[in-house]
């Protein structure tokens, strides 16, 4: 016969806020390694189901239990092990239980917990993570609907609140600003004036998204040549980018100039030449390659550095104040899958647990 | 006539109007799916309006300044749906419903609905040039929306004054590709409005011809002279589309004065 049980979700893990890269790296585990410690942490005593997940930010083991305390114990002793260090909780670890242990996951999957607020890269980590978890059998319902709730909490607060909005670094503001003057960016080129390392980054957020070409330029030709080459650029010799502003869509201005490199009177030609094409130009200098004036062309929108920090760091803002809302949003689902957890439920039903009734 | 479907499309309008706005004001606005419903519901009201209004009167329903209004915003909803799915979800409704609103709202109040006094036999080639010309208007207003559009954006991208609106606005190459194709559109129904013009075999006022021949030559030029750039033709169109309006209005008094027509 059945017995009635509440079942128990539970969760132990670090994560960049708890531990330096240097601990936690000690109990990464990597894909290839995930069905063997699921295999594992599932045969321990008082673990019913298990999730692990396992990034370069954090690592989190979770748990269905009827048994918090021996869960609890099964889940430090299989840390420690992974870890090598004594079977207790050390320093870096944190755990939960019950609704901590929801608000926790919710938190994490909707970006809340992320070093950058709103990224959602964290949500196709922790559904790789689930897939492998119920690829070897480790999931049952408590954990499977637990993910799945986690999922669509994350959805909802990514299309409800404008928490994934806004850039957050001078690349990301940089790649918004030229998606909101081009729209598509395959057709753009762009010219990198002055290999530095922020030009490249900037350059490199431009190439993730897909522009055309990347012309480089610099005052040592053999630098120019090595970038081209790494970006699969063409690098031009620094005399001949004058001759070239009428090719390119975006500059990415970087270059240890004392003075304006590039000037109004440089691109008003320029631009007279092609109405209806905009040019962004990106000044990442200090002191600024572009002179200011040359923001008053037409067609022409000039950012330096600072203004695309203030971008950013509003962009930021603009997250931090969405944080509140997305805290209303998923303190309403913890409390609904709370409830649905407490509901007393057979405990088969329970646990994903196969009971034979005795036969006479 | 019953005018509940207008009553309730013009409510559609305002609703969806408002939301957007609460929500820009809060500073938490995200396209919604509810702006392109309520887009949605007022054009299927505008449409069982103008079709019972059609049936009623037996004639396309441009007999009078009232009908030509509704039929205006019907257009420029039609407009709204055709230009295009990557705007429908963005701000553009948000500058579209307060304008059938306000489009609606002086049809329903103003004393325009007169007894009808067009189309005393059945010319269905005046009928024809009347639904055409006033399409036509309906996509210089979008064109005008779009050209409003762009300029709030390329402010914000010019002046450095990047808020939450900004990343829901479409790319100004967006803007002003639309703008051009809605210009063009409008351009072309214009043209055909005027060709049939000729089967109407109804004498005409010179200064309604004038009218007519200036909106249309006007457009033209506009959509010619490429080497404007895309700002200073969002700038025209936005002036010409208050031009069209004038021109609209005073077409239809003159027409009214010198004929007995709604156009």
């Amino acid at each position: 016969m059945s017995t009635t049980s509440r079942p128990h979700i539970l969760c132990l893990g670090l994560s960049y806020q708890t531990a330096p890269v240097e601990v936690r790296e000690h109990f990464a585990i990597p894909e290839a390694e995930l069905p063997g410690a699921l295999g594992t942490l599932t045969s321990m005593p008082g673990i019913a189901e298990a999730v692990i997940v396992s990034t370069c930010n954090r690592v989190e083991f979770y748990a269905a239990a009827s048994d918090v305390p021996t869960a609890m114990c099964s889940l430090q002793r299989f840390a420690a092990e992974r870890g090598g260090m004594v079977p207790a909780v050390p320093e870096p670890f944190f755990a939960h239980d019950g609704t901590a242990t929801i608000e926790h996951l919710f938190r994490v999957v909707s970006g809340l917990d992320s070093m950058i607020i709103g990224e959602t890269e964290i949500l196709g980590q922790v559904k790789k993570a689930y897939a492998a978890a119920a690829a070897s059998g480790s999931t049952s319902r408590n954990l499977n609907k637990f993910f799945q709730r986690a999922f669509n909490v994350a959805k909802e607060v990514r299309t409800q609140t404008s928490i994934t909005r806004g850039p957050v670094s001078v690349g990301s503001a940089t790649v918004d600003l030229a998606e909101k003057i081009f729209g598509r960016l395959a057709t753009c080129h762009v010219m990198i004036l002055g290999a530095g390392e922020t030009s490249e980054l900037t350059a490199r957020a431009l190439l993730l998204r897909g522009v055309k070409s990347v012309f480089v330029a610099n005052r040592t030709y053999d630098r120019a040549a090595a970038l081209a080459a790494e970006m699969g650029g063409e690098a031009i010799r620094f005399e001949e980018c004058d001759r070239r502003y009428h090719e390119i869509d975006i500059l990415i201005s970087s270059t240890s100039a004392p003075h304006a490199i590039v000037t109004y009177d440089k691109i008003a030609p320029v631009m007279s030449q092609r109405p209806g094409r905009p040019l962004f130009i990106i000044d990442l200098a200090v002191p600024r390659d572009v002179e200011p004036s040359v923001n008053d062309i037409e067609g022409t929108y000039l950012y330096d550095i600072d203004s695309l920090q203030a971008i950013a760091r509003q962009g930021i803002e603009m997250r931090r104040q969405e944080v509140s809302r997305c805290e209303q949003l998923i303190a309403r689902h913890v409390g609904e899958f709370h409830e649905w957890l407490g509901a007393k439920r057979p405990e088969s039903e329970a646990f994903g647990i196969s009971v034979t009734e005795p036969t006479a | 006539m019953d005018k509940t479907p207008l009553i309730l499309s013009t409510f559609c309008f305002l609703l969806g109007f408002a939301v957007t706005l609460r929500a820009l004001k809060s500073g938490h606005y995200r396209p919604r799916r509810l702006n392109l419903a309520m887009m949605a519901a007022g054009f299927v009201f505008q449409t069982v309006f103008l079709v019972g209004r059609g049936r009623a009167i037996s004639h396309c329903p441009l007999t009078n300044l009232f009908e030509v209004l509704v039929f205006l915003s019907w257009s420029i909803a039609l407009f709204y749906f055709l230009i295009g799915s990557a705007y429908r979800l963005s701000l553009l409704g948000m500058f579209t419903e307060p304008l059938l609103f306000l489009i609606q709202t002086v049809a329903l109040l103003a004393p325009v609905d007169t007894p009808h006094r067009l189309f005393a036999g059945h010319n269905p080639w005046l009928e024809l040039h009347a639904a055409l010309s006033v399409m036509a208007y309906g996509a210089f207003a979008m064109a005008g929306v779009a050209g409003v559009m762009f300029l709030a954006q390329e402010r914000r991208l010019k002046t450095r004054r990047i808020g939450v609106a900004f990343f829901q606005m479409p790319p100004i190459a967006d803007l002003a590709t639309a703008n051009l194709r809605l210009l063009w559109s409008g351009l072309l129904l214009l043209t055909a409005g005027q060709a049939s013009a000729a089967g109407i075999r109804m004498e005409v006022a010179p200064r309604v011809l004038i009218w007519g021949g200036t909106m249309w030559v006007s457009y033209l030029l506009l959509l010619l002279a490429r080497r404007l750039g895309p700002r200073r033709i969002a700038v025209l169109s936005v002036a010409a589309f208050a031009l069209s309006a004038v021109a609209l209005c005073a077409l239809n008094h003159f027409s009214q004065v010198n004929q007995g027509t709604g156009l």
